[in-house]
């Protein structure tokens, strides 16, 4: 062994073209050698700074950077690598925090369904990590949807029962959740991501100082580290990010309604209940509910609910064009449903928005008329059992996710599928015999 | 009355594109703009202080570029504008970008005590809803998200009175100040800056508080005061289904097509 001891080299940051996505600076803020500075979103690396440390390569979320090597560094690297240490794997988080929890929200002693759509995708997180389920209920004489989470999979209850929590106040659920969390140490807490669960789950997380994934759509454990990923669509929803809280517990998500299916009810299963108590005043919160407001129902349209959801992108060109969609769901007993930016550009009203930042539909069918369908669109809509598109660009998205697709001028297919349909429902059997022979 | 509104600048993420090839975002060309749910917390704060007086202290985190959305809300009519502009804020989540947002306001409430925050509903870049409530719970201020009316502010009683849209109804309430309030896009019009209210704005000397000023734990902020983290980011890869011409004249068949598959699936009955 004649080897003179050499450092191992260390290299120089590299942006790889075209891969950077602007996330927030985030290679900026963990150099610590000053060697970034941001254009246009995007990092100029100064070489003269850098070190080659690698702590932008790692923290990059779209695998952006790379470390470059002269010719005789890499010769060094390559004898390095022959040596090579055995990557350790070791959860970083206290093991203190351990089980599944489900929020099971609840208004007036009714349970939301996505509380039980959620009991379903926490049954299989807590069965990959060996560990119970357990579903929490805060309010007031809401016992009964104990049996309830059980049935839907629960295998362990946890209840606050207290008239202080007979409406949902931030201030009351909140000291609630902290309470039983913080007792209890769950390693995982998912929420549903509607107002409520929203206005919670941001309370509760910060409270806890830990993080928490808004509107995941996919969730599962990584096995290697027993982490949570969580997926969920990322920059405006035109792209798909998973994300992990390595250390900090619980490992908080909310997931939207109709994305996660209802698991099955078994009315057999039974667990234990474990009742806690409150010690909060009503002088201990800052909000009184002066009167609840029930919203008319002709003046929604109820896109949760329906049947057949027909929606119009930008390309059906302005608002004069949206009576086609209007007549095809009057038509088929479906109600009307829009892209985000013909609410932005003021064409319909925003209780139509189908997509992430709209409602979330799971529809039998789902036609998309003129819509191109960014990620943001197709998280709200890709559940639906069937899905027809047309639209006038092959490449559009949209057809990713379609069971039918027809490239083709909504101005064209629209008013031929609108006088097809209504032609067939005046004649149905007549009307059969002719559609044969298509074009492939 | 005191009033801060806290804005962020975003890219405008409609215009992001997914490069069908490469299956990367292009970004080329997309412009930043003040997130639009802000504009209606920015709207809502100078209508209260029109209807009340008082002053309003626009607040926003980011680069420093995003003076510009400060500089568009004072052209709009707030009094002040501060800039927490630091490397390291950046890399920040949710809960690393409260800590620093919280920070601010409490040190303006210690010169100047708040009665309000107003913060847009949530961002488009991030749509996470997240921030608001974050920001109400480290400062203690009464948590009010969802609002799109506001009825009364009662400064002698020190309360506002809200309705918060909830799912299929409406709930009137009343809440102790200070509070933190995230804005629906339905709760107004925001208004447009006229032109000697951008010429004014624009010559304005706007304070950018850095670490230096604010003396955070790193721990606390941006990157490492961060629990989340980005594991990977992809374009998702999916089935495609049936895909029929319906083009040039095509269209006809194509509509066959299509019914044919309604009657298939159901949705029409062939009885």
């Amino acid at each position: 062994m004649s080897e003179t001891r050499r450092k191992k080299p260390r290299g120089k940051a590299r942006l790889i073209e075209g891969k950077c996505i602007a996330c927030g600076d985030r290679c900026q803020a963990s150099c610590p050698f000053d060697a970034v500075e941001m254009s246009d979103g995007e990092p100029v690396f100064i070489l003269t700074k850098c070190n080659g440390c690698g702590k932008c390569v790692k923290i990059c979320p779209s695998e952006a950077i790379e470390l470059i090597y002269t010719p005789d560094e890499q010769k060094i690297l390559d004898e390095y690598s022959r040596k090579n240490e055995p990557a350790e794997i070791e959860s970083k988080a206290d093991s203190a925090w351990k089980h599944v929890w489900v929020f099971v929200e609840q208004t007036e002693g009714e349970a939301h369904p996505v509380s039980w759509e959620l009991l379903g995708v926490g049954r299989q997180l807590a069965d990959d990590l060996g560990v119970e389920l357990a579903a929490f209920i805060l309010g007031d004489d809401v016992g009964h949807l104990a049996h309830e989470a059980f049935g839907y999979g629960a295998d362990r209850v946890y209840l606050i029962d207290d008239p202080i929590l007979s409406r949902y106040r931030t201030r009351a659920y909140l000291e609630a959740g902290l309470l039983l969390i913080r007792k209890y140490k769950p390693e995982i807490v998912l929420m549903g991501a509607t107002g409520l669960g929203r206005d919670l789950a941001g309370a509760l997380a910060t409270e806890l100082r830990t993080g928490l994934t808004a509107d995941c759509t996919g969730l599962s454990i990584s096995l290697a580290d027993r982490l949570l990923e969580q997926t969920r669509p990322a920059f405006g929803g035109n792209i798909m990010a998973t994300i992990l809280s390595e250390t900090a517990r619980p490992q908080m998500a909310s997931v939207r309604p109709h994305v996660m299916p209802k698991p099955a009810f078994n009315g057999e299963r039974r667990g234990p209940v474990i009742q806690e108590t409150l010690s909060i005043s009503e002088d201990d919160i800052p909000t009184r509910i002066v009167e609840i407001i029930r919203e008319k129902s002709d003046s929604t349209v109820n896109l949760a609910g329906a049947h057949v959801i027909v929606s119009g992108g930008r390309g059906m060109k302005g608002p004069e064009h949206f009576w086609m969609i209007r007549e095809l769901a009057e038509l088929l007993g479906g109600v009307v449903g829009c892209s985000r930016s013909v609410v932005d550009a003021g064409w319909l009203p925003y209780a139509h928005q189908v997509g992430q930042t709209g409602k979330t539909v799971k529809p039998k069918l789902y036609i998309a008329c003129g819509i191109s369908g960014a990620i943001q669109h197709l998280v709200g809509m890709q559940n639906s059992d069937y899905i027809i598109a047309i639209n006038k660009d092959k490449n559009a998205p949209i057809f990713d996710v379609a069971h039918l697709g027809i490239v083709g001028d909504v101005f064209d297919v629209l008013p031929a599928i609108i006088e097809k349909t209504r032609a067939s429902l005046n004649a149905p059997a007549e009307l059969e015999q002719t559609a044969v022979g298509m074009e492939p | 009355m005191h009033i801060v509104v806290c804005v962020k600048m975003v890219p405008d993420t409609t215009l992001v594109q997914i490069d069908p090839k490469t299956n990367t975002l292009v970004r080329e060309g997309v412009p930043f703009i003040t997130n639009p749910f802000d504009t209606h917390a920015v709207e809502e704060a100078l209508r209260l202080k029109d209807r009340y007086g008082g002053k309003v202290t626009a607040l926003s985190m980011g680069p420093p570029a995003a003076e510009m959305v400060l500089r568009r809300a004072l052209a709009l009519g707030a009094d002040e504008a501060v800039l927490l502009s630091d490397r390291a804020f950046g890399g920040a989540d949710t809960l690393a970008t409260s800590k620093v947002l919280s920070e601010a306001i409490r040190r303006i409430h210690e010169n100047e005590p708040v009665d309000l925050v107003f913060c847009g509903l949530q961002t488009i870049d991030g749509d996470t809803a997240q921030v608001g409530p974050g920001v109400a719970c480290r400062l203690g201020f009464t948590q009010l998200t969802l609002v799109d009316h506001i009825y009364e502010v009662n400064q002698r009683e020190s309360y506002i009175e809200v309705r918060r849209k909830l799912e299929g109804a409406f709930e009137r309430v009343q809440a102790r100040m200070p509070a933190l309030i995230t804005t629906t896009r339905e709760i107004n019009t925001p208004r447009y800056p006229t032109v000697p209210g951008r010429l004014q704005a624009a010559s304005r000397a706007l304070p950018v508080w850095s670490n230096d000023v604010m003396k955070l734990e790193r721990a606390e902020i941006g990157l490492q005061g961060s629990p989340t983290n980005v594991r990977r980011i992809f374009a998702p890869q999916r089935e495609k289904g049936e895909i029929i011409n319906g083009l040039n004249g095509a269209h006809l068949t194509a509509a066959d097509c299509m019914l044919n598959k309604l009657y298939e699936w159901d949705i029409l009955n062939a009885d």
